[in-house]
């Protein structure tokens, strides 16, 4: 295998990507015809689980612009119907539930986001620069803190708020998910890879860290201040575990916790509950439009770290 | 930037440090670190680490949450108890039935998908959307969803299954033997697209002259997965595989969003048992030694990754 691999690619810069070569002609045609129907195989097989996965969102769609009373006669009358409403987003809509959930959602996310973001890049910075005592420790308290599960601790965190009277507060979503260890780690790796001329040079100048942080090394981090503010704050929208705990006051639920009591409360409604899942998570579906690549590569990022 | 070029590092370093810091040892900036990390740590502290120690002191009383304070002392009492429960095992024994059910076709079918996609030279990003979007969308979105397709009688799955020829399917969540199945297939819709960007992440790290040469060599496509993508993914198999084995030990949404738990307690897993004995029956102490027995469990997995990973890297 080794020598397959070390091998071909010196082979390959003496043929030329295009083919055209004398020498790979007597190869080429035999492997090209059979690549060619396995990638047709291929093709039909990804293809076929594509139009398999699109299927929940269509149907989600499909169900929420089908009249109510249509869409709980079943599958088979929301199909056949051609008359697509946008009846129950308006209802939804004129209702106000969905209002103060998105406020409730955006006011929690958003915090969470600012705070997670500038004190994760400010530990991060002294592990990347600063030669300290307690340095090691500091490291190993970073990794144990990403093996903990956080939702297993749900029972302690709701007795500590409480016991603070924090409970039935935005706080008590918030505080909890900002000491996203991971954060850190992935700070960490990127400062580390920036070049520390400059930081040198305002060193020479009389900058203090402070400024360094703020005004050199977090404009130059721009792309991995924006991924993880996305990725976090896609994680405090859809967490459900801890605002079902801590809020049990209407008025101050989350998008996932009124979720979970629309399938409730609103019955036979099928065309509002599929509306009302679907405008849960639109603010993230527009978000992942514009924020595509960074979502994807911060995803990867965290995922081989965690 | 005005700053002469040439200047050496350590100067500069020697100009601002106080000259008893100096005479210490290399450059040792211990206040200033300690403030950068004081704001994360106090979170660390009172949200991690906290509760990690409240939850094992709590699990040695019998707490209860209507009553302030701990309670009486229970010594060993909550363990005894979860673990002769038959509630505990058979909720310990629906999350490993969750895990076997979803980690298998998450891990090979993300695999399969990335290689295949991969391998694609046009319309790469569109299935990557396709694959990937389910993942970053709530949990309680994507049970409203399934739940509806699942709808007894008249929903879509049953629509298609009559389709089929099937006639009178079961109700996938309403049959005890089913319900879980139910909520690994939601699952496995919802979480594949974050394997399959891991996997995907991999292979593009694998320069596409190795296959194009492979191939010019008369390596058949088969050839080429099996000989060059397989081994150089089999680090990020480990790693997919144990975030996954993780996750899943840890799942509680779509069980509570979906079935409650039931029918009966048929799809009841950990977490659901721990919330329920803490915020249903009050039992804060119990709650709390179940919480540990799990912690304990997603912890000593989460270590052997780390010290396999250390001992690959120092290898």
């Amino acid at each position: 295998m080794a020598s397959e691999t070390v091998d071909t690619p010196r082979r390959r810069t003496g043929n030329g990507v295009s083919g055209a070569a004398p020498p790979a002609l007597t190869n080429k045609p035999k492997a090209k015809e059979g690549s060619g129907a396995f990638n047709i195989i291929a093709g039909v097989f990804v293809g076929f689980f594509a139009l398999l996965w699109l299927v929940p969102s269509f149907w989600a769609i499909k169900t929420s612009l089908t009249p109510n009373p249509t869409a709980a006669l079943g599958a088979e009358a929301i199909l056949r119907d051609t008359n697509p409403t946008l009846e129950s987003y308006m209802t939804l809509f004129r209702a106000g539930d969905i209002w103060n959930w998105y406020l409730a959602s955006a006011i929690t996310s958003v915090v969470t986001v600012v705070l997670t973001v500038l004190f994760a890049s400010m530990a991060a910075y002294p592990l990347s620069r600063l030669q300290f005592r307690g340095r090691r420790i500091v490291f190993l308290l970073m990794i144990l803190g990403i093996m903990v599960p956080g939702q297993v601790l749900i029972i302690p965190i709701f007795q500590q708020l409480g016991a603070v009277g924090l409970l039935n507060t935005y706080w008590a979503v918030i505080f909890p998910q900002v000491p996203a260890v991971i954060a850190v780690f992935v700070f960490k790796q990127f400062f580390d890879g920036l070049p520390k001329e400059l930081e040198e040079a305002a060193r020479i100048d009389g900058a203090g860290f402070w400024r360094i942080y703020w005004s050199i090394i977090m404009p130059l981090s721009k792309p991995i201040v924006a991924a993880m503010a996305v990725l976090t704050f896609v994680g405090v929208w859809n967490n459900l575990l801890l605002p079902l705990f801590v809020l049990s006051n209407p008025e101050l639920m989350t998008i996932p916790v009124g979720l979970a009591t629309v399938q409730g409360s609103y019955g036979q409604r099928v065309a509002d509950i599929q509306a009302s899942a679907i405008l849960g998570c639109l603010p993230l579906v527009v978000l992942f439009i514009f924020f595509q690549r960074r979502i994807i590569e911060g995803v990867a990022g965290t995922g081989t770290k965690g | 930037m005005s700053a002469p070029p040439a200047q050496p590092i350590a100067p500069a370093d020697a100009r601002t440090a106080s000259p008893h810091q100096r005479t210490t040892t290399l450059f040792h900036h211990d206040k200033p670190a300690w403030l950068f990390l004081a704001p994360f740590a106090i979170f660390y502290v009172l949200f991690l680490i906290w509760p990690t120690i409240f939850m094992i002191i709590s699990s040695f009383f019998n707490s209860s949450l209507v009553s302030s304070g701990l309670g009486s002392f229970a010594g060993l009492a909550n363990y005894r108890e979860m673990l002769t429960k038959d509630e505990f095992w058979s909720a310990m024994w629906h999350t490993l039935q969750f895990t076997l059910y979803t980690v298998p076709p998450l891990v090979i079918l993300a695999f399969v998908f990335a290689i295949l996609v991969n391998r694609m030279k046009r319309g790469q990003g569109l299935f990557r959307v396709v694959f990937f979007v389910p993942f970053i969308l709530p949990s309680a979105t994507i049970s409203l969803i399934w739940l509806y397709i699942f709808t007894p009688a008249n929903g879509l799955l049953a629509l298609v299954q009559t389709w089929l020829g099937f006639d009178a399917p079961r109700p996938v969540l309403g049959t005890p033997s089913l319900a879980m199945i139910g909520i690994a297939l939601a699952t496995i819709w919802w979480t594949i697209g974050f394997n399959f960007i891991l996997y995907l992440a991999a292979l593009q790290d694998v320069p596409r002259e190795t296959y194009e040469a492979a191939s010019v060599d008369g390596a058949s496509p088969w050839q080429q997965i099996r000989y060059i993508t397989i081994p150089l993914l089999s680090r990020t198999t480990t790693l997919v595989v144990v975030l996954q084995i993780i996750a899943s030990l840890k799942i509680f949404d779509q069980v509570y969003l979906m079935t409650s738990g039931g029918p009966g307690t048929s799809t009841q897993v950990a977490l659901g048992l721990i919330t329920n004995t803490a915020f249903t029956d009050f039992r804060v102490g119990a709650a709390s030694a179940a919480s540990v027995l799990l912690f304990i469990v997603i912890m000593v997995i989460a270590a052997l990754r780390q010290l396999t990973e250390r001992s690959e890297r120092t290898a």
